[in-house]
């Protein structure tokens, strides 16, 4: 627990951190980029686990299992968006959102 | 604990072996044998399949993290033989050389992400839930950019990573909300703290969003077309079957047990999205002309019709909804697998080069005729009981103006699908798809999906199975 900072602080945080993830989703125009916002979204979520295992309940450990698990799954879900993403750049020679725009309605 | 108590979890034991035998199969074997990996498979998940329906003991395991009921298990078979057609059909598409050395790849990644709808299925707790959502979703995404030559099929697997990352990441804030205000993320310990304070409100709403982007609901729906056009034509039938109905009885066991106190706030947003995942999914499927979207717009639209069963919250609609999913396998993957023969023979796609099908190919426009037929919910087959059943089931509930808009929608709904059936059976055309000729196990899946569209109908025991295992809230 740190001195002075209440778990409404943390909270705010972390929220921010989450709603930020899913502007720059949006946003973003690079596929990497969007990749970035997505692991925002994800650690915003690991902050809420840790925060409220410490704060909450802290005889518990579920909040930490879990933050582990969601770190771990998604180092393994960005391994497989950036496997797909470079390939990508192999046909298109790009990145960009633009480029991954052959489907549309 | 004992070894034998491990028994409870035969079904995925029995899968990780079939997954461990391919793979020292995959080692071992020359590259050009993709026949011989293939009917290995087959006759493989044949055996899983058979095993599945042998009852086992109920129980949990790892402390209430796994559980096994006899609702699950029916679950889990009802996947099973949607995924014995599903690689049965895919048999003639994974021969063609242009797939070699890479066969065993394909039933790898397809089996492994079985193994995470069955781990999401018996999930005791949100933590064994995302792992088999996970589980589910990124060996899939591999498998939608299967095609590495084709820009489309990467283009259909960087959004659906992308997309299902960021759902994920959006259902997790859900479930840290959840754990932050009842201190556990067990089903069993969060049911009894689940209020309509509105943290958990906005917990659940986040949550719902999550499996919506799965189920591909209305307002999370944008991924699916693009991603069901781009994927390989049975890859895209595995997601719009299999992989939607396993989420849809995640959504349906989730809403009856953990978020049943709360059935004021959930009976809301669902009425919402099935009236918008509804009527959108089909006024978007009457401008398609590839066949993959219109089959993907038609699969969001039927995705509403299950919604209906779910917001009645009572036995008779937990029994429809997997009723009609088991329906819904059949004959989806009856369309699907005849537009793959199709697509994998002659390269088209779009439901204007159907037209003259019937004087070419008169068996296979049959099967399409009675797959439409069934999606479509035209009496004789199984898809109209499935429809009636779950609009009696909302009408029991008294969600009148609900079966009402449904009712209205399958009326568009005829308009389309009886599009492709004009195509195939009234059109002349200068140059129709040639005599295509398939290999054996791809007619007895089609047989087999034809078997299961006319007999799912015509013989009530099947419902009355279902009804068994069931359970109201």
């Amino acid at each position: 627990m740190i001195e002075g900072i209440g778990v409404f602080d943390i909270l705010v945080v972390s929220t921010a951190m989450f709603f930020i993830g899913i502007y720059g989703f949006l946003v973003r125009k690079n596929l990497i980029t969007i990749l970035m916002s997505v692991e925002l979204v994800l650690n915003a979520v690991n902050i809420n686990f840790v925060v409220f295992n410490k704060y909450l309940y802290p005889d518990l450990l579920q909040g930490y299992m879990f933050s582990l698990f969601a770190i771990g799954i998604a180092a393994a879900e960005a391994a497989v968006a950036i496997a797909i993403i470079l390939n990508v750049y192999r046909q298109m020679k790009g990145i960009d959102v633009e480029h991954v725009d052959t489907m549309k309605y | 604990m004992e070894l034998a108590k491990f028994l409870i979890m035969r079904s995925e034991l029995s899968l990780l072996a079939v997954v461990l035998i391919l793979l020292v199969v995959e080692i071992f074997s020359a590259k050009s044998k993709q026949g011989a990996v293939v009917n290995l498979a087959t006759g493989l998940f044949l055996l899983h399949t058979i095993l599945g329906f042998v009852p086992v003991a109920t129980g949990q395991l790892f402390g209430g993290m796994y559980q096994h009921t006899l609702l699950t298990g029916l679950m889990k078979s009802v996947l099973n033989i949607g995924v014995l057609i599903l690689i049965m059909q895919s048999s003639g598409w994974l021969k063609q050389p242009a797939n070699k050395g890479r066969v065993s790849e394909f039933f790898l990644l397809i089996l492994s992400t079985l193994m995470g709808m069955y781990f999401m299925l018996s999930a005791g707790d949100f933590l064994m839930l995302y792992l088999g959502l996970e589980l589910a979703t990124i060996p899939l995404a591999a498998l939608v950019a299967y095609n590495l030559k084709e820009m489309k099929s990467m283009e259909a697997g960087a959004k659906f990573i992308l997309l299902a990352a960021l759902s994920s990441g959006i259902m997790l804030f859900g479930i840290s909300l959840i754990y932050g205000s009842s201190g556990s993320v067990y089903y069993a310990e969060v049911v009894g703290t689940m209020e309509m304070n509105p943290m958990q409100i906005m917990a659940m709403v986040f949550f719902l969003s999550g499996l919506g982007f799965k189920i591909s609901l209305v307002p999370f729906h944008f991924w699916t077309a693009d991603v069901y056009e781009g994927a390989p034509t049975n890859v895209a039938a595995y997601l719009s079957v299999i992989s939607k109905g396993a989420s849809t009885f995640v959504l349906l066991t989730l809403l009856f047990t953990v978020f049943k106190t709360m059935f004021d706030a959930w009976e809301v947003l669902l009425y919402a999205m099935a009236v918008l995942t509804i009527t959108l999914g089909n006024l978007f499927a009457l401008r398609q002309q590839n066949m993959q979207r219109f089959l993907a717009f038609s699969s969001i639209a039927q995705a509403g019709f299950l919604l209906l069963g779910i917001i009645s919250g009572t036995h008779y609609g937990m029994t429809t909804v997997i009723y009609f999913v088991l329906v819904y396998v059949f004959s989806n993957l009856g369309a699907f697998g005849v537009a793959a023969i199709v697509y994998n023979a002659s390269g088209k796609i779009n439901i204007e080069d159907y037209r003259g099908f019937y004087q070419t190919n008169p068996r296979l426009s049959l099967v399409m005729l009675l797959s439409l037929f069934s999606l479509a919910g035209i009496p004789p087959v199984a898809g109209f009981f499935g429809k009636f059943f779950l609009f009696a089931a909302a009408a029991e509930q008294g969600y009148y103006w609900l079966v009402i808009i449904a009712l209205l929608n399958t009326i568009i709904s005829l308009y389309y699908y009886l599009r492709v059936v004009k195509a195939m059976f009234l059109d002349r055309s200068e140059e129709p798809i040639g005599l295509i000729k398939s290999d054996v196990l791809t007619r007895v899946a089609i047989a087999v999906s034809v078997a299961g569209i006319v007999a799912a109908g015509v013989f009530s025991q099947v419902f009355d199975w279902i009804h068994l295992y069931g359970w109201g809230m």
